[in-house]
């Protein structure tokens, strides 16, 4: 068994209790009561144990949690939480139907809206959507008190996937018509669900050999289990989506043979970002200097995490530097700590504040003892006789005045600088837009970081029939907006081909 | 019977899974062109097309857990549907590779992935090819030939039975010159001494050379001197293929390049094979695969230098 920060049987009688208490009660719960009900901490694996092993560190509600957490929604008349959320889910909806027992119906209702709650639970950054507006947390002074949303939408995705007779979704008679979607991320499984459901025959084509895309090779498993990515792919299988992998749009086949040979009437593009920048500092190319895209690529999708396969291997690395400070930087630093590492160092240049990553992120590679340098950058990578890195040298930065991003731009202290020894460096800074269809796609408009440009009512681009979203339009981005970017295409897709019936 | 249907039923969804995700290349033919060089021909009629000379798959033997390798592409049948690959086992990967038969399916082989050689009428082209690397040149110079290029082939090997491909070659190319470490075929020299003849007697347009990084690099330090135009295909460590990752990066004129999506072939006076070199060293499985030859490296090496 592995331990717990506290034991789930003590957490579950608690919450098994309270409910017990105000189940009994015999009218409705008031505001004030609802306030009062503690916010729920689902079971998550100490600290110190799981930074040395992939599992996934916070686990899923117990169902009298996600009944507690439900019921301290207020239910406002005008919800501000559905704002926040890029696809607009109905959260009072589906809370009300949590508090009452009803999984299947709150399950119903996300679904109506969300196709991928699973992974969206898992991976949004809640405290800057439909948290950051919730009453409840304004009520407390404190973002982080709000209703936790997305670990309620999470419980139901996780008890539906459990559920013997969970149906796939119900697919509209054959329409004969042919839709093929290029990638298959979050943006790209979604077009291919929606399109699938309005009865069209869907093709995904996958560049690399597994499925999920930056799902499968950027997210690690202690943060989204394969298992989860797995299961969507199988739901859309049943429904009868198709897959073809290690196939490259743009150089196994081109876009317009697609459209003009294959009988596809239309391709939705969703090649993610994928491009990765580099710092452009002297020693980037030394051994033992990689971009985190690599470093994760390498333990997620080739498995080097797993003991006894290492024919594509990570760096042996006891002193890692990581360079970022997003979601991509924490997920580089956990992992390097769970690969042997015995000193991680994150280098942000600005202060927590500004920081991109997910709060909970942040507080849990704190918390696994990843330290966390703000206002610090590398600004040159030394090596030894070998080309082995050896050391960084360190800037260290103030904020100034606010930058174009609105976030406060940091200033060198001229002078401030220091070496820190290291023999890994990742780099964890983002990603252009990839290349490799575009360049190959003739009258495919991009602006000038490479992203596809489309329309923003309906994700089509410059091309007849061909649609785009995700992080090749909106450059590195998160799932949800991937994901929102797909319905908007998928439902002009649907369009389309029903107005040519 | 209403349990027959429902079997009916899942046979039915089995077989669209089956379809819909069946993957792999079937081996069509293999021989073995030496002791350790494989000419392995693979059912991949979407590449056949569509590939060019200089570009590449990327090949693994295992879905799960196996090394994606890049591998130039010798040869295409559009018509047939297949490609040829000629590879050299040394470390696991490819040892794996060549025990698949025919019959067998490769669970992965996709492309073409890189940027094809560039191909217009140079006048004089030069190519030279060392052990396999002689494979990926032979769609190039077929492509030069027919451009109307002068095209001659400088291939160099250990021994006489490292030399592949001759006959094929020899109905590309108009010269060819043969150069054995061993002398017992050909001439006994290193490629660099032929090629810096022609670069005195008789200066090429265009030089092209595959092989070794160090050979390479050499061929580059040979014609540098006489300004001739030289290219090299890179091979080194990538993972994705796609542009995706950066490992495969080298400096080039004191650019970072990823020779996945803006190589493999680059300008050879411009990249910086020192720090290749030394990238390509970084993991185990090189090393291992160094060592075997170390011996041979380091007697190549000591006399280029001596030469340069």
């Amino acid at each position: 068994m592995p331990r717990y920060v506290e034991d789930p049987r003590k957490i579950n009688q608690r919450a098994l209790d309270l409910c017990e208490k105000l189940l009994s009660q015999e009218k409705a719960l008031t505001p004030k009561e609802r306030l009062a009900i503690p916010q729920q901490k689902p079971p998550v694996l100490d600290p110190l144990e799981r930074s040395r092993w992939q599992d996934e560190v916070e686990k899923t509600y117990l169902p009298a949690q996600a009944i507690l957490e439900a019921s301290r929604c207020l239910n406002c008349k005008v919800p501000q939480c559905v704002k926040g959320c890029p696809v607009a889910i109905d959260i009072p909806g589906f809370m009300k139907a949590t508090a009452e027992g009803d999984f299947a119906q709150a399950v119903a209702i996300i679904k109506r809206t969300s196709l991928l709650p699973a992974i969206c639970g898992r991976v949004c950054p809640q405290e800057r959507q439909c948290m950051q507006n919730c009453t409840v947390g304004k009520g407390l002074k404190d973002v982080q008190s709000s209703v936790a949303i997305g670990k309620v939408e999470r419980f139901l995705a996780d008890w539906d996937r459990e559920q013997a007779d969970s149906a796939a979704p119900e697919v509209a008679p054959p329409t004969g018509k042919k839709v093929a979607v290029v990638g298959s991320g979050p943006a790209g499984l979604v077009v291919a669900a929606d399109c699938r459901r309005a009865g069209h025959e869907v093709t995904v084509f996958e560049a690399l050999h597994k499925l999920g895309g930056v799902l499968r090779y950027g997210i690690p498993e202690f943060r989204l289990p394969k298992k989860v990515i797995d299961a969507e792919i199988a739901t859309l299988k049943r429904m009868g989506v198709k897959f073809h992998t290690n196939f490259l749009v743009g150089r196994t086949r081109q876009l317009s043979e697609l459209l003009e040979e294959d009988g596809y009437s239309a391709v939705f593009l969703g090649v993610g970002a994928g491009l990765p920048i580099f710092m452009g500092i002297p020693g980037e190319d030394l051994v033992g200097v990689s971009t985190a895209n690599e470093y994760l690529t390498r333990a997620n999708l080739m498995g080097a995490i797993q003991p006894g396969h290492n024919d594509t291997p990570t760096y042996n690395s006891k002193k890692v530097i990581v360079l970022g400070g997003g979601n991509v930087a924490m997920d580089a630093c956990r992992m390097a700590m769970r690969l042997g590492a015995e000193e991680v160092t994150v280098l942000y240049r600005r202060s927590r504040a500004e920081m991109p990553a997910r709060a909970e992120e942040v507080q849990h590679a704190l918390e696994e003892g990843i330290r966390i340098n703000f206002l610090e950058n590398a600004v040159a990578i030394h090596g030894d006789d070998k080309g082995r890195v050896t050391s960084v040298t360190v800037q260290r930065y103030e904020l100034g005045e606010p930058d174009a991003s609105g976030r406060r731009r940091p200033v060198a202290i001229e002078g401030d600088t220091y070496e820190l020894e290291a023999d890994t460096v990742l780099v964890a800074i983002g990603n252009l837009s990839n290349p490799l269809l575009t360049a190959a796609t003739p009258g495919l408009e991009v602006n000038k970081r490479g992203n596809i440009i489309v329309d923003e009512a309906t994700g089509k681009t410059s091309l007849d029939r061909v649609y785009a979203g995700g992080d090749i339009v909106l450059g590195a981005a998160t799932v949800i907006l991937a994901m929102g970017e797909g319905r908007r295409a998928a439902a002009a897709i649907n369009e389309l081909l029903a107005a040519e019936k | 019977m209403s349990e027959l249907n429902k079997a009916l039923e899942v046979i039915k969804a089995e077989r669209a899974l089956a379809e819909g995700g069946a993957e792999g290349n079937l081996v069509i033919s293999k021989t073995w062109l030496s002791a350790n060089v494989c000419r392995m021909v693979l059912q991949a009629p979407h590449i056949a097309k569509q590939r060019k000379p200089g570009q590449f798959v990327i090949v693994q033997t295992d879905v799960d857990y196996g090394e994606r390798i890049p591998l130039t592409i010798a040869d295409a049948d559009p018509e047939a549907g297949t490609v040829t690959l000629i590879f050299q086992t040394v470390g696991k990967s490819t040892t794996e590779l060549g025990q698949f038969e025919v019959g067998d399916y490769v669970p992965v082989c996709a492309g073409p992935m890189g940027k094809p050689t560039h191909i217009e009428k140079f006048g004089r082209v030069v190519a030279v090819g060392g052990g396999i690397g002689i494979a990926p040149l032979h769609p190039i110079v077929q492509g030069m030939k027919a451009a109307g290029n002068h095209v001659t082939l400088i291939a160099g090997a250990r021994s006489r039975e490292l030399i592949i491909m001759e006959e094929e070659m020899r109905q590309a190319v108009d010269d060819i010159i043969i150069c054995t470490d061993d002398g017992s075929y050909g001439r006994k020299a290193l490629v660099t001494e032929p090629l810096k003849e022609i670069c005195e007697s008789d200066k090429p347009d265009l030089v092209i050379a595959i092989g070794p990084p160090i050979m390479m690099k050499f061929c580059a330090e040979t014609t540098r001197p006489f300004a001739v135009p030289t290219l090299v295909s890179l091979n080194t460590i990538m993972i994705d293929g796609t542009g995706m990752c950066g490992c495969c990066r080298v400096t080039v004129g004191g650019q970072v390049k990823f020779v996945c999506v803006d190589g493999p072939e680059f300008d050879g006076h411009l990249v910086d094979f020192n720090g290749m070199l030394r990238r390509l060293n970084a993991f185990k499985a090189e090393e291992t695969c160094a060592r075997e030859r170390g011996c041979r490296r380091a007697a190549l090496v000591k006399a280029l230098e001596e030469m340069a």
